[in-house]
């Protein structure tokens, strides 16, 4: 080995040496294959957007951002402000339960818990509810709720906030898994007891980290559509009832327009659509700036 | 003689069964810098967690024996060990800012332990105390964590300071920290030694020489059947006297930099 490379030194090709052909295809070829592959997931995201950008503008007017829809799918005209007001409810209200109770079951499972067997059971149960498909949810909640008490906006918010649940509890943790124990060790050098230390410097340091798991699950929420049909029905007039009255949401209205034939409710469609992905947009910038205003960035 | 801060008495410690440290008996005297000395793994930053009970937060961490604090065993059934370190202040071996500002850092002590008086003033003092006023007072608003890694160990002990501890222990508080940083930390002990304690864990042993009123050396004592080893208090006494004339062997070759 080190024969040769002295031998390489004396005839001045240590390092003028150029990389063999194979080596510089395969470098081409693989870097071609990576580019490949970026363009091609990408690609979906894109038409998507593209699609739902270009026909929704198009059917985006003041009147469809203020009027419930026309009773008949084949009139023009109406908008989705049911599903506005549907949606927001019931994602406030499936936020509101969801979100203080999967933080603080985080803080359990990471501060308090450790390995013992109830945390040990929420981690797995969480895990479990993650991949429960949405509309069992529904069924849940239908069987349990709607039956007896029928169909409204307090049972859809009960079914989002069971479909938001595991997915803040997971992410909260591992947020807080990624607080150095040193800044906790300093907070209790200081004389801070456990909760001081949870609550002043735990949870303060995860929040961006937090922020970003919350509103995962609120995106999640607004867009689900499965367990909303067997929960909140859908309804074509404005209400604002909690309980005792079907209520519209956003995606069941695009699901009810986006399945007729008739082009005024395809358009109404997209137009929802539209509304819907600008929410959710609008909601994430919104967290983002709260969150980066209330911790130290770096 | 002046009654002892600390009086530890056959202190052992272990970790998930091993033994750490084995019957370790000193004194720690008021208004003087304690060093403790000796090579990688003798036990040294155990002992200091002792006395702030930090190592009640290792999982597996078992103390036996006694650490007298004026007179109360700080491992006592009815001693809080909250209570214990708001007493006994710490500076670690890292810079561990908290992610806020450079005035919360400092003001998080005294609220949380309930501070009622003029805050601005605590926080002003302690970070006067600290050496780090004149370079901070124009951002205290802006992040710890944009200062330097002088500077931040700087608020660290303006930050224990603040709660206005009796002892402050300090474990290897410049080692990560340049030889500029370094000379400001040791000035800055020097200052602090007329109102606290001072222990100090120190890798290295000019800083032990240069700084401190009295030394403890430690070093691992093995096993050699069952491989197991542990760290024991070889030697305590007048730093000039363990740097100078140190009655034992092992000192003698570890100060001299024979090993270690």
């Amino acid at each position: 080995m080190s024969g040769a490379r002295a031998m390489d030194a004396r005839d001045g090709h240590l390092l003028s040496e150029r990389p063999s052909r194979r080596r510089l295809w395969t470098d081409r070829i693989a870097t071609g294959a990576m580019a490949a592959a970026v363009i091609i997931a990408l690609l979906p995201v894109v038409l998507i957007f593209y699609y739902i950008i270009r026909e929704g503008l198009a059917a985006m007017n003041w009147e469809f951002l203020t009027q419930a829809p026309p009773f008949s799918y084949r009139r023009e005209g109406g908008g989705y402000v049911n599903g506005l007001i549907g949606t927001l409810m019931m994602v406030g209200i499936a936020t509101v339960i969801s979100v203080p109770l999967g933080i603080l079951a985080a803080v359990y499972l990471v501060e308090y818990g450790g390995r013992n067997l109830l945390a040990s059971l929420i981690r797995f149960f969480s895990d479990v509810m993650t991949g429960v498909p949405s509309v069992f949810v529904g069924l849940f909640v239908y069987t349990a709720f709607v039956v007896p008490y029928g169909f409204g906006a307090l049972m859809g918010a009960a079914a989002l906030s069971i479909i938001m649940m595991p997915i803040v509890v997971r992410s909260t943790e591992e947020m807080l898994k990624l607080v150095p124990q040193e800044i906790k060790n300093a907070s209790y050098a200081l004389g801070a007891a456990k909760w001081q230390t949870v609550l002043r410097i735990v949870l303060p340091s995860a929040l961006p980290g937090i922020t970003t798991g919350v509103l995962l699950a609120v995106a999640r929420a607004a867009g689900e559509t499965a367990p909303l049909i067997l929960t909140a029905l859908g309804s074509l007039t404005i209400t604002t009832a909690l309980v005792g009255e079907p209520i519209s949401a956003l995606p069941l209205a695009i699901f009810d327009g986006a399945r007729t034939p008739f082009a005024a409710g395809q358009a109404r469609a997209w137009a929802g659509a539209f509304e819907l992905l600008a929410i959710v947009l609008v909601f994430t910038l919104l967290a983002r700036v709260a969150a980066s205003r209330s911790s130290i960035s770096r | 003689m002046t009654e002892p801060v600390f009086s530890v008495n056959h202190l052992n410690v272990s970790y998930g069964g091993n033994l750490a440290l084995k019957d370790v008996c000193l004194d720690i005297h008021p208004r003087e810098i304690t060093a403790i000395i000796g090579p990688s793994g003798c036990g040294k930053s155990t002992f200091i967690r002792c006395l702030n009970r930090m190592n009640d937060l290792v999982p597996g961490a078992q103390v036996e024996g006694q650490v007298m604090y004026h007179g109360e065993d700080i491992y006592g059934a009815d001693i809080d060990p909250v209570t214990v370190r708001r007493r006994i202040g710490m500076v670690f071996q890292r810079p561990n800012p908290f992610p806020k500002s450079i005035y919360d850092n400092v003001a998080f002590g005294p609220r949380i332990n309930g501070f009622k008086g003029d805050l601005d003033e605590l926080v002003e003092r302690s970070l006067r105390r600290a050496a780090l006023w004149d370079e901070v007072k124009n951002k205290m608003r802006k992040s710890a964590l944009a200062l330097s890694g002088g500077q931040q160990q700087r608020l660290c002990i303006a930050r224990a300071i603040a709660v206005e501890p009796d002892v402050i222990l300090m474990d290897e508080p410049a080692s990560a920290l340049d030889p500029i940083a370094t000379v400001r930390i040791e000035d800055l002990m020097q200052e602090l030694k007329q109102e606290y304690s001072i222990v100090i864990v120190t890798h290295n042993m000019q800083q032990a020489a240069r700084v401190s009123d009295k030394t403890a050396f430690l070093y691992t004592e093995v096993d050699e059947e069952s491989m197991s080893r542990w760290g024991i208090l070889v030697e305590y006494g007048p730093t000039g006297g363990i740097f100078t004339k140190p009655l034992d062997k092992r000192t003698e070759d570890y100060v001299s930099g024979r090993f270690g």
